[in-house]
């Protein structure tokens, strides 16, 4: 059995504007001591799926299907026992550490009160516990800072007192909403190889959520390519960057700049936007901004399907047309 | 060579700094910007990597005169910025323009496009109707991929990358001789940064600009710059060829810096990633001599005496700055 | 929820010539309709609209005037017949006619001092908050200075020195209340400050008192409405409060405020005589308050 396993997950706002479908039918599984990244850019849907998980959807949000962690549906779990899974079972770290710090608090408060909460430890034991976390994740001095405020760590510093806090109760899951986009490269470097560690030793599950694809290759086992709310590829690290089967993710492959390209001269780009979540778009989401886009990607939505043991996709374009459309434009 | 278009020398921006720690402290001084000089010829683009809270940001607002430097100086064309009366700068402005890095908070939520993108032609093109407005907005609109029927639209009907096209418009609109870009591409969708580093390329090549491309994404500034400066806390510490300067670093932070951006090959070790340790220094306090010293892999104890300047290292007929003792 | 218009938008794209222009949403489009979808605000709005229409017109409906002290009907309870259909007061003047009259003053004070408060007080704290620095420091220096003045003392000294007069309420609630709004708006100004698009207007070389009309201003409205909706029913608490004190308008003029004081005392015999101008006096603030709640909901959804 898989540590969470999500089954068609579908998402549904009523806004002003009308029912907006923020995601569609989307199915994965992430066992332990697997790192799952999921990628995506704006409006495809990403949060809003790890918001359902975590029962934190807005109010008018309604989310159908099933979210089975360790065979328990987290969607019909009622809120007082789902307030007892997270922070417990399922840990958050969220982009900008300051919003899941009390300001107000000393880093010990917050931290003990955790401990207290979820797992009824004395005042001793759970100052103890909250050290030991510290010193984990490596923040030095940790003996000192116990007692600081959150404004008196620096950015990387207080992404470290974020996940040492998410790491207190040793969940078995960990969900990342793009740890590092506020961070400096030196920095994201160094909370990276951290939550490898993190990984490695206590064989904690990972959601990372993330649109850099540099952060992805180094972490992740798994990837999941989200675009308007919909999977556009699913598949192991070698097999997305590898051998990627749909053109939304050869596009976001190639629309990093590599080393070799020279200087100067244009970059690949995927051509138009972002969809808009509010346009109902016939057929496959991307078609607007596909190069390879036919008759049927207009007519039909393409279905997900096993293109490779392990690797799907949802595109109607065999593997072999990509490639020669993209070796005809280069000679 | 002819004159450069933009000569920076020597430019420091101070900030007095309440201390808070007790009552009647003596103020602290927050060295933003300390001692950064560089030229810039016309039609060049100089790239300006580092963390943030190195500088770089304010080093561009310095050069925009929206904050004041405390020393140094800032030429224009050979004229300095600083000392202008009001007529003057005005003038000076004309020429120099600036695209910020998050395109919805750059524009003003209640203008229409017509209003934002034709508000530079009516502080300095006064003499032109409403309707020479409208059409010169249209125009420029098309130029940066906008369709002109939007003119009459509101910043929050557009996506990020579509406002980031309005800045630009706007940032072009009066065919500035030199454009600031403050991390212009760092708040947009990874599909949408490609689209406006070509965008902004292309104008570059038929407007003749010359930028200054200021971001923390190592890929795009050697991608769009022929020249990069290296900042660590408001101190210039490599300077070079993009090219060059990318594939043989010789500042240990520019080596710790370009070895820290992920890789995009899942095959790469990732045990044998060099990481930089500690994070960046108080720029309140920062230590002695070399500023880089208590994070750097070659301090020695002299770095912490004397702070290192900028030496030039001739190599295969490059020029390369560095600001380091043991290089 | 905003929403983002998909276009597409290809740098290589050729614009056709004669496309139609499409026209804008506004920020104030998007507010106008999230405030007729609460119903709350519109009930109000619609029963606000009513008070004030009756207000202006309600008197033409009686054949008593204000002031007609009608000696046959004293203490006359509700009636249609002999058309005193509120009643009538100690001395016989209609009731009816008598609360709207007061209606027209109470409003007339709350739109007019608001109004005062308002031009002051934009114009004051835009302009310290933009300037910002020693200018700012002084004139908000000013500002305390002036807070330190108790209202009552300044009234009354106000009401010794030049006599009891309409006037004197409009002017001695906007002195005070635009110290508020000032505060408020400086407050805003400086936020609104360091946001980039000021920075970039400045770097375009548009001229302070522009930046402070064109950007600064527009971006404060929404505020500074919401406030205004607030202001107002306090303002004519303020006045109804003078009036209670006897130091609110003349005799044989009033208002909800006078009214209600001269209804307190008679309440058991003549309940009626405070029942309706407290009635109308409730029912308008309840108005502006709700009116006031649905637009700081309409212009600043992210608080809902």
């Amino acid at each position: 059995m898989s540590l969470l396993e999500v089954k068609n997950l579908n998402i549904e706002f009523t806004t002003l504007d009308g029912v907006v479908n923020a995601v569609n039918n989307l199915n994965f599984a992430v066992d332990k001591g697997e790192a799952l990244g999921i990628v995506g850019e704006s409006g495809s849907g990403k949060s809003q799926t790890i918001l359902s998980i975590m029962g934190l959807l807005a109010s008018n949000g309604r989310a159908t299907g099933e979210i089975l962690f360790k065979g328990q549906d987290l969607l019909k779990t009622p809120e007082k026992e789902m307030n007892r899974i997270r922070g417990k079972q399922i840990a958050m770290i969220f982009q900008d550490p300051m919003t899941s710090l009390n300001p107000y608090l000393r880093i010990s408060t917050q931290m003990t009160e955790v401990l207290r909460l979820h797992e009824g430890c004395s005042k001793a034991e759970a100052r103890k516990r909250a050290l030991e976390m510290l010193d984990l994740v490596k923040i030095p001095d940790a003996k000192n800072r116990l007692d600081r405020y959150p404004h008196e760590f620096s950015g990387g510093m207080r992404q470290r007192v974020v996940i040492a806090m998410a790491l207190l109760c040793r969940p078995e899951l960990i969900i990342a909403d793009e740890p590092t986009t506020a961070l400096d490269v030196t920095v994201q470097a160094q909370i990276l190889r951290l939550l490898e560690d993190i990984r490695q030793e206590f064989n904690t599950g990972i959601i990372m959520i993330t649109h850099d694809l540099g952060v992805v290759a180094t972490i992740c086992d798994q990837v999941l390519v989200m675009y308007s709310g919909a999977v556009m590829e699913r598949g192991s690290l070698q097999d997305i960057f590898k051998r990627p089967l749909n053109p939304y993710t050869r596009g976001l492959l190639h629309s990093v700049p590599l080393p070799d390209q020279s200087r100067g001269e244009p970059l690949y780009s995927i051509p138009g936007n972002p969809p808009n979540m509010l346009q109902k778009i016939q057929g496959c989401a991307f078609n607007p901004r596909c190069e390879f886009s036919s008759e049927r990607c207009f007519q039909s939505k393409p279905e997900l399907i096993e293109a490779g043991p392990g690797h799907w996709k949802a595109c109607y374009r065999e593997s072999g047309e990509l490639e020669a459309f993209e070796r005809g434009k280069v000679s | 060579m002819s004159e450069p278009l933009l000569k920076v020398s020597d430019l420091q921006v101070h900030f007095d700094i309440p201390n808070t720690s007790r009552m009647f402290a003596p103020k602290q001084t927050l060295k933003a910007v300390d001692g950064v000089s560089f030229e810039l010829n016309p039609g060049e683009t100089l790239g300006i990597v580092g963390e943030s809270g190195c500088g770089k940001s304010t080093l561009a607002r310095a050069i925009l005169q929206l904050v004041k430097p405390t020393g140094g100086d800032v030429q224009l064309n050979g004229q300095s910025l600083l000392g202008l009366n009001k007529q003057q700068m005005r003038e000076a402005r004309r020429q120099i323009q600036v695209i910020f890095q998050d395109p919805l908070a750059a524009l003003n939520p209640r203008m229409t496009l017509l209003q934002i993108i034709g508000e530079p032609l009516t502080v300095y093109e006064k003499h032109l109707s409403a309707e020479q407005r409208r059409a010169r907005v249209m125009k420029m609109m098309e130029r940066v991929g906008l369709s002109p029927n939007m003119i009459n639209r509101y910043p929050h009907e557009f996506s990020g990358g579509q406002c980031q096209r309005i800045g630009i418009a706007r940032a072009l609109i009066l065919e500035p001789k030199l454009v600031i870009c403050d991390e212009p591409v760092s708040a947009l969708d990874v599909s949408i940064r490609a689209q406006i580093v070509n965008l902004l390329m292309e104008l570059q090549k038929d407007m003749g600009l010359a930028l200054i491309f200021i971001a923390h994404d190592l890929h795009i500034v050697r991608h769009i710059s022929q020249r990069v400066m290296v900042m660590y806390l408001g101190k210039a510490v490599e300077i070079g060829e993009s090219e060059a300067l990318y594939l043989s670093p010789k500042h240990p932070y520019t080596q710790a810096l370009i070895s820290s951006v992920p890789s995009m090959d899942p095959d790469a070790s990732r045990a044998n990633q060099a990481i930089l340790e500690g994070d960046l220094p108080s720029p309140l306090n920062p230590p002695s001599g070399c500023a880089f010293r208590t994070r750097c892999k070659l301090a020695q104890p002299h770095c912490a005496e004397t702070a290192p300047v900028l030496v030039a290292h001739e190599n295969e007929g490059e020029t390369r700055l560095v600001a380091c003792h043991e290089v | 929820m905003s929403s983002i218009i998909q276009t597409d938008a290809a740098p290589t794209q050729i614009f056709p010539e004669d496309a139609e222009v499409l026209k804008g949403r506004s920020l104030w489009d998007d507010a106008r309709n999230r405030l007729l979808n609460n119903k709350a605000a519109v009930t109000a709005m619609i029963v606000l609209g009513a008070i004030v229409l009756l207000v202006i017109f309600g008197p033409l409906l009686s054949p008593f005037s204000y002031d007609y002290p009608d000696w046959d009907n004293i203490y006359e309870p509700p009636s249609v017949g002999d058309a005193h259909y509120f009643g009538t007061d100690s001395i016989g003047r209609d009731l009816f006619v008598r609360t709207l009259y007061g209606g027209r003053v109470s409003l007339m004070v709350g739109v007019v001092a608001t109004i005062v408060s308002l031009l002051i007080g934009v114009a004051y704290g835009a302009t310290a908050g933009y300037l910002g620095g020693r200018v700012d420091n002084i004139m908000m220096r000013i500002v305390d200075v002036l807070y330190t003045v108790p209202f009552m003392f300044f009234v009354i000294l106000l009401m010794v020195v030049f006599g009891r007069h309409l006037i004197l309420i409009f002017v001695a609630i906007g002195a005070i209340n635009w110290l508020d709004m000032a505060r408020i708006v400086r407050g805003q100004t400086l936020s609104l400050k360091h946001r980039e698009f000021i920075e970039a207007a400045e770097a375009g070389g548009v001229s302070t008192p522009n930046i402070i009309r064109r950007h600064i201003v527009p971006n404060l409205l929404g505020v500074v409405i919401v406030y205004i909706t607030l202001t107002i029913p306090q303002v004519i608490l303020i006045e109804s409060f003078l009036s209670f004190l006897g130091l609110g308008v003349q005799e044989p003029l009033t208002s909800w405020g006078a009214l209600v004081n001269e209804g307190a005392e008679d309440m058991e015999t003549a309940p009626w005589s405070l029942i309706f101008p407290a009635v109308f006096l409730a029912a308008t603030l309840f108005c502006f308050n709700f009116i006031g709640d649905g637009l700081r909901d309409a212009l600043d959804p992210k608080d809902r």
